[in-house]
Order: C-alpha cells, then structure tokens, then sequence
C-alpha cells in the first residue's frame, strides 16, 4: 500500500465514523420518540437495530488494526487511529444507551407517563447537537470547537439535575409512581452519560490536533 | 488467494548447495499482479527460494534443485528450458544497484541488444521512454541520457535498475532487497513504485525490513531453515499469524 493509499484508507473510516456518529443520532432520537408516543414496536426495532452499531464498530476496528499491523503508522497518523479506535468505542457505548432507553419504553409499557416529557427530549436534543458537532470537529481538526463542546455538558447536567429533582419530588408526593419515574430517571441518566461520552470524544480530537491529553474535568457524575 | 491465478506455483521444491539442503519442500503459489514479500532471518533459504525462480541459482556450483517451478504453468526446471527467455521473463533487481558503467541510455540499450530487441533507433528511444516513465525518472533524465549513469543517485541508480529489466517487457519482477542501500524516504518511494507496478507486473520481494513487507506487499510468506512457514495474505500474517514461529519472528522474539 502506496502511503497516498494509506492516507486516503484514513479518510474513508473518517466517513466511516462520522456514518457511525449518524446511526447513534439517530438511535437516540428515535428512542426517545418511543418513549415520548410509548411506541413499543419501535422501540423493539430499535432494540435489535443497536447490533448494527455494534457490527459497524468491529468492522472499523478491524480495518485500524489491519492498518497498524501493516502500515506502522507514525506521529499524527498514529494518533489519528488511537482516536478512531477510541471514538469507536465511545459511539457504539452510546448506542448501547439508545438502546437501554428503548428497552426502558418496553419495560414502561402502555402505563401513562407520571409526567410530560419536556426536558428529557431537550437533553436528548443538546446532546445529539453535541456529538454531531464533536464529529465535526474531528474531520475538521478542530481543537478549539471540540474543547468548547466539553463546556456544553454542563447544561446537560444541569437539566439532568432539574429532572431528577422533578421526578424525585413528584414519588415524595406520591409513592406510587415510584416504579415509573425512576424509569424516567434511567432515561435522564443515559442521555447524560451519552453526554458524557461526547466529550471523550471532544479529548480525543484534541489529543488528535496537538498530541497533547487535555485535562478536561467535565463531568460532575 | 485461492480466487488468485497463481503466477509462479513451487511444488516440493528441494535444494541443496553440495552438502547443505536450503530450502525443503516448499510449496508455494505465487499470485499474478500482486506483490508477494518473502521473510525470515538471515540464511532462511529467502533469498535462494527467489533466485530459483529465474533459475539465477544454475550459476551456482554444486547447486541441485527438485521438484517443480511452475511459472505460467510451464515447469522451468525441465532441461529444455530457455534460460534466457526465462529471465527476460522473470527479471531481477539486485540488493545495491548494478548499473553498468556507461550512459543512461545505453544502460537501457545493452539489455534489449542482448536479447536481439533491438530495432529502429527510435524504436529503441520509445522503448527507453517508456521504461524511464514507468519508474519515474523520465522527467529527471530525459535530457540526461548520454549521462554517466552512476553520477545518478543511488535511489534513482535503483529505479534504472528496474527500468532496465521493465524494457524487456517481464512477467516478473524478482527484488532481492531492493531498498537496502536507499535512505528511508528513497525506499518509501521505491515501495510506492512497487505498488503501481503491479497493474502490470507480478512481483516477488526479498526483504529482511518487515516493516516494508507489512507495508509494502499484498501476500507475504515466511520462511525459516529453509521451509516455508506460513503464507498468506500481508494483513492476516501481521495481525493474526497461524504459526507460532511466524508470531515469533514477527514480534522480534527471534531472528
């Protein structure tokens, strides 16, 4: 392999991972839609739908390792792969959360929600927005944009909090919706976490950029 | 491989130097218009495995060899072989570059006067563009060509090394540690060349460089005292070698 073949082999598993980046997004929003309509066959699709995530992770990974075993990637190139391999992981772990999220709709079942859902879906909204544009950031090379995603995570947080509390005072009020609203805070948990994640990815872009591990402490959880 | 035509097909292939068997058994298929890297430590029977292809190893005294080489099916052992036709048809390029001590052109020259390829004089211009072309030295040397060839650098000595067997229009390309004597960036470019050569040509590279093995070959096999080890496509052999002796050598536990 040519290393002008080589370099074009990283562009292609960029799109690659940027393809990936898209079929968690779109997971995610579909699972919360579920849960919005309490769709149960949706979520059932999008519950066996999360194994295509998984399989297009492997078949990245695969390709980087056959790409370090056989091209000996140096310097930006060596940490271009670290990244891939790395975001990877992140992206199929938030599959993982879509995933955990339809499953939560199926274990809700047809019993009406203890209350609306309005700050989940916003959550759910910021942190799509998040991980789009932390993929952005990593085609583009942009250290700068990836390391004020990270800032954005505290309003995730801070709205988890807020539904949390919500929810937390709503089973004080009435014990009965115990089992319920602690469903909505699994759901609340995962978007967080998938938050979370995006800002690993975020570290990554800039350790891709500047070689350097940034000392990103985002997360209160 | 098994959707590949092979090129070159060894079958049982013995040799042995008076006394000394250097390659036993091997049995190998090369396959067409890939590169195919043989490796192994120093004395593995890498070396004499390639020169047998051309049957380069005859020159040597003492020199037994048997069983089969298959090249397009032909076997090149039979005694009735044309051993000129067979290693204008499996060419070679040598460790250092072996240019001769005239010009450029005549470098080119002597090899199609030797195999009676030579025709018209602008015939014979077409013939050394198109060589030069195809190794990237035509633009550098085009108004060069009355030229010393050794004034040139080694990388660019090498790359007529190639040009000058290219011309004889091979099936083959035999590289027995063609990038030895080049810095790392000449060799980068030279492995570059390889790869677009195999739109063309099949080629078969010695190395004792893994990393330019891993890099630079489609297949590559393994050989050790004189047996071939393992075979098979680059990747798989450098991520998930089926032999302990491969995983060993590759690993830099041996060799």
């Amino acid at each position: 392999m040519t290393r002008e073949s080589f370099h074009e082999h990283i562009q292609e598993l960029e799109q690659d991972v940027v393809g990936m980046g898209q079929m968690v997004i779109t997971a995610i929003n579909r699972s919360i839609e579920a849960l919005k309509a309490q769709d149960l066959a949706e979520a059932g699709r999008i519950v066996s739908g999360d194994e295509l995530i998984n399989r297009k992770r492997w078949e990245i990974e695969e390709q980087c390792i056959s790409l370090l075993a056989t091209q000996w990637p140096v310097a930006t190139d060596l940490r271009e792969m670290i990244a891939i391999l790395n975001i990877v992981t992140e992206l199929e772990r938030m599959g993982d959360y879509a995933e955990g999220i339809a499953k939560i709709t199926l274990l809700h079942g047809n019993e009406p929600l203890v209350k609306p859902l309005i700050d989940i879906p916003i959550m759910a909204q910021k942190a799509t927005s998040m991980l789009g544009r932390s993929l952005e950031a990593f085609v583009k090379r942009d250290a700068k944009t990836a390391e004020a995603i990270c800032g954005e995570d505290d309003e995730v947080d801070r709205l988890h909090d807020q539904v949390y509390h919500d929810l937390l005072t709503g089973m004080i009020k009435d014990p009965k919706t115990i089992t319920l609203a602690t469903y909505l805070i699994w759901t609340a948990h995962n978007i967080e976490r998938i938050a979370d994640r995006v800002t690993n990815i975020c570290e990554r872009v800039v350790f891709l950029v500047t070689g350097k591990m940034p000392q990103v402490s985002v997360s209160k959880y | 491989m098994d959707d590949v035509t092979p090129k070159i097909e060894t079958v049982n292939l013995n040799l042995h130097y008076g006394g000394f068997q250097a390659l036993k058994d091997v049995c190998l298929k090369i396959p067409s218009r890939h590169v195919t890297a043989l490796i192994g430590p120093s004395g593995c029977g890498k070396s004499t495995l390639l020169r047998s292809l051309n049957r380069m190893n005859d020159l040597i005294d003492q020199c037994r060899m048997a069983g089969r080489i298959l090249v397009d099916g032909q076997d090149v052992l039979d005694p009735v072989t044309d051993l000129i036709a067979l290693r204008r048809k499996v060419g070679m390029v040598f460790q250092r570059p072996n240019v001769f001590d005239l010009s450029i052109y005549n470098n080119l020259r002597f090899g199609l006067r030797i195999h009676g390829m030579l025709r018209k004089r602008s015939h014979i211009l077409e013939t050394i563009q198109s060589g030069l072309e195809q190794v990237g030295l035509w633009g550098a040397l085009k108004d060069k060509l009355h030229k010393n060839a050794r004034t040139l650098t080694l990388e660019q000595q090498q790359r007529l090394c190639i040009a000058r067997v290219l011309i004889l229009k091979p099936d083959v390309v035999l590289l027995d540690e063609p990038c030895s004597a080049l810095d790392p960036i000449a060799t980068l470019r030279i492995e570059e060349l390889l790869g677009v050569l195999t739109q063309d040509y099949t080629l078969v590279i010695v190395t004792h460089n893994m990393q330019q093995a891993a890099r630079a070959s489609d297949y590559t096999g393994f050989m050790y005292l004189g047996q071939l080890i393992e075979f098979g496509q680059t990747p798989q052999i450098f991520t998930n070698p089926q032999e302990k002796l491969t995983e060993n050598y590759i690993s830099g536990h041996f060799g």
